[in-house]
């Protein structure tokens, strides 16, 4: 069993929601990252997705495309991002990381390559957006052996053909897209993504956390409610935006940052 | 009136060979590859569109009537076929090969880019989709997809990197007149690769009640199938002409390489005539030496982007490099697929001009045929005249003059420091 499946297991058995935040590697720069990933699991994070910044991410919505492109000003590359990891690991070897980004910079580095860096690193996971199912035949063979997960989303849109397919290639959890849109739009139609997550639980056994839209408490009950847990992304990027290159910050200052988890952290334990 | 389909028009949709004939040009295969190149590589919200888009175009691609009603308005709205004129003067300037010209700027607005849009606007309509997007360079596919939009009342949303609205505004006013709503991207280079992203985006959250008309041969699978099956009438058109005119096919065709649409769509009927030598001309601004240019097939490498895996400008660490040209069509890190895996199988070669180069192409047809050309189409005319050059008189070759130069006249009097 993986790390992360056995933490998603563990507090399954609890009866307790998983809390995954979502941050852009190196926003607003690179050394303020893993400060500021043992400050989201201090704040209540289960496990972390990392972004890999990208040029050109198709998926996202302005907060995180402007989050990628501070990343970039500071020359964040997929090199950096796994040495990020490598040092929150130096503290931290609990915590599961996922790294989450667009295929070109991995295709770029070489999929063994990647692979074989991700898992001395500490990786648990990855998720490719820009990566469908059917074409993920070369990533798999590097990952896999590794005992990275391999994480894909379904979305409202998904066909029942699809989401067959997208359960088997799933280990670690399945990541549902809560609307038709980008990250940091808004939720509109809870009734179907509850009868969507329903559905989900009669084809699979993986853990169903859900994502995109989740800003507050409120939003992040309603969706833990119907749910395995949420991942929360844009509300958070929107928070560490206000960070300052250059400046120094002390530990309770990224807690401040961080605080959006901490608050939804505790909605989700009173529930 | 009727309009007859030949047999070989229903079927050169996808292979231009009935089926069990295939060959190696008939690609791409199921899942939209040229070799290792293409294919659908989207967010997940994206892919129930694209796969029901390619269901739907591949049973259209079968019926005749479909291709009727597009061959009809190609002939009576798009003014088809375009004509194939010998540059004289300009061959004479050269001294070798003649210079024979594929008048794609003749078309309705302009350019080749109408040919795919009226082809993609005839899906739109057959799929009840009411509402139109499309991501825009130079303007022109801006232009032809707010045509048919208006043509057919739907809305249309055109997405425009807000560098390029600066340097193309002709085109944003046409597209405004035509009743398209025109949006600035401000993200990342603001170019065209950056209004993709965010047509991208666009469809994503309108996925219902939207029809993405992408205007190149690239993106993902079916649209570098179905971009090239529509632009594929300017060469079957100029192998005709060329049998008529000059009793045989050109020894060499020329087109310059945005995306790659005009450039597939003349090269691909031609593909198994193994004498027609094929010339794909990208963008070389300063000179590939300075890395300030829009060549990923002359000088970057295979990555994912947009959806398809293809030659692109990337840097070690897999981001995408800003590009440079001088023209707005051309200022793209990607290349459709196919082009790619012609490439690596050697069937096409592909070249580059420079800004200057282009230039000079533009003065010089300009003043000795009194046919202004788009900057874009220029690059081909620059190649293709250094080509001609080197080859003997009594060899042809066939240009894709893929656009007219009305919306570069402020570019051009800016390079001259002259206001207009
Ligand atoms: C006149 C003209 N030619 C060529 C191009 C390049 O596109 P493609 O390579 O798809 O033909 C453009 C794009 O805007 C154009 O306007």
């Amino acid at each position: 069993m993986s790390r992360i499946s056995k933490i998603i297991a563990s507090l399954q058995a609890q009866n307790k929601k998983v809390l995954i935040p979502y941050l852009v590697a190196g926003d607003p720069e690179k050394g303020l990252t893993v400060q500021l990933m043992h400050a989201l699991v201090k704040s209540g994070a289960h496990i972390i997705e990392l972004g890999i910044p990208f040029s050109d991410p198709s998926s996202d919505g302005t907060v995180i495309q402007l989050g990628g492109e501070r990343a970039l000003r500071q020359g964040t590359t997929l090199l950096d991002v796994l040495a990020m990891v490598t040092e929150f690991r130096t503290t931290d070897q609990q915590t599961p990381i996922v790294l989450m980004g667009y295929l070109n910079p991995i295709e770029i580095m070489g999929y063994e390559t990647f692979a074989a860096a991700a898992h001395t690193a500490g990786v648990d996971g990855v998720l490719v957006v820009d990566l469908p199912a059917y074409e993920c035949d070369e990533l798999f063979a590097a990952v896999r052996p590794r005992g990275i997960d391999t994480i894909f989303l379904v979305a409202p849109t998904t066909t029942a053909a699809r989401e067959a397919a997208i359960c088997e290639n799933s280990t670690g959890y399945l990541y549902y897209v809560s609307l038709k849109g980008v990250t940091g739009a808004a939720i509109t139609d809870k009734t179907a993504i509850r009868d969507k997550i329903s559905h989900l639980r009669t084809i699979t056994n993986l853990p169903v956390v859900v994502g995109f839209g989740i800003k507050d408490a409120e939003s992040a009950r309603d969706m833990a409610d119907i749910s395995d847990g949420v991942i929360v992304g844009s509300a958070l990027v929107d928070s560490i935006s206000h960070l300052q290159v250059g400046r120094r910050y002390s530990e309770d200052e990224l807690m401040e940052v961080v605080s959006v988890i901490a608050i939804i952290s505790e909605a989700l334990k009173k529930h | 009136m009727r309009y007859t389909v030949s047999e070989s028009q229903v079927v050169h949709a996808g292979s231009g060979l009935p089926a069990g004939q295939e060959d190696q040009f008939s690609g791409p295969d199921l899942h939209g590859h040229f070799g290792r190149y293409g294919g659908a590589f989207v967010g997940e919200t994206l892919v129930a569109a694209v796969e029901e888009l390619d269901r739907v175009y591949s049973k259209m691609a079968l019926d005749p009537a479909f291709w009727a009603e597009f061959d009809k308005d190609l002939k009576h709205y798009v003014g088809r076929p375009s004509p194939l004129y010998l540059a004289e003067r300009l061959t004479a300037r050269y001294g070798g090969a003649q210079i024979v010209l594929k008048r794609e700027d003749l078309n309705h607005t302009g350019a080749h880019k109408i040919n795919n849009t009226i082809g993609q606007a005839l899906l739109a309509k057959f799929m009840g989709k009411p509402r139109i997007i499309a991501e825009t360079g130079a303007g022109q596919h801006g232009v032809a997809s707010a045509t048919v939009a208006a043509r057919l009342g739907l809305e249309c949303h055109v997405y425009m990197g807000a560098d390029d609205i600066k340097r193309q505004s002709a085109n944003v006013y046409r597209m405004k007149l035509l009743g398209a709503n025109v949006i600035a991207v401000e993200s990342g280079s603001r170019t065209l690769k950056d209004a993709l992203n965010e047509a991208l985006r666009d469809w994503a959250t309108n996925v219902d009640n939207t029809y993405y008309i992408i205007g190149t041969a690239a993106g993902p699978h079916p649209y570098p199938r179905m971009v090239r099956d529509f632009q594929a009438v300017i060469g079957r058109e100029a192998r005709e002409q060329s049998q008529e005119q000059f009793g045989r096919l050109p020894d060499a065709l020329v087109a310059c390489v945005g995306g790659g649409s005009n450039a597939i769509g003349l090269f691909h009927p031609f593909l198994r005539d193994a004498d027609v030598a094929m010339y794909g001309v990208e963008a070389g601004g300063d000179g590939l030496e300075t890395g300030r240019h829009a060549a990923p097939l002359s000088a970057g490498r295979p990555g994912v982007l947009h959806g398809n895996r293809t030659y692109l400008m990337t840097d070690d660490a897999g981001q995408i490099l800003d590009t440079h040209s001088v023209s707005a069509g051309l200022d793209y890190p990607g290349v459709g697929p196919e082009h790619s895996w012609l490439k690596d199988i050697h069937r096409v070669n592909y070249v580059a001009a420079t800004d200057k180069e282009a230039l000079t192409a533009f003065r010089d047809l300009t003043r000795l045929e009194g046919i202004i050309p788009a900057l874009e189409s220029s690059h081909a005319v620059a190649y293709a005249c250094k080509l001609a050059a080197d080859m003997p008189r009594d060899k042809f070759i066939v240009v894709n003059l893929s656009g007219r130069g009305d919306k570069d006249i402020h570019t051009v009097a800016g390079i001259d420091g002259i206001t207009i």
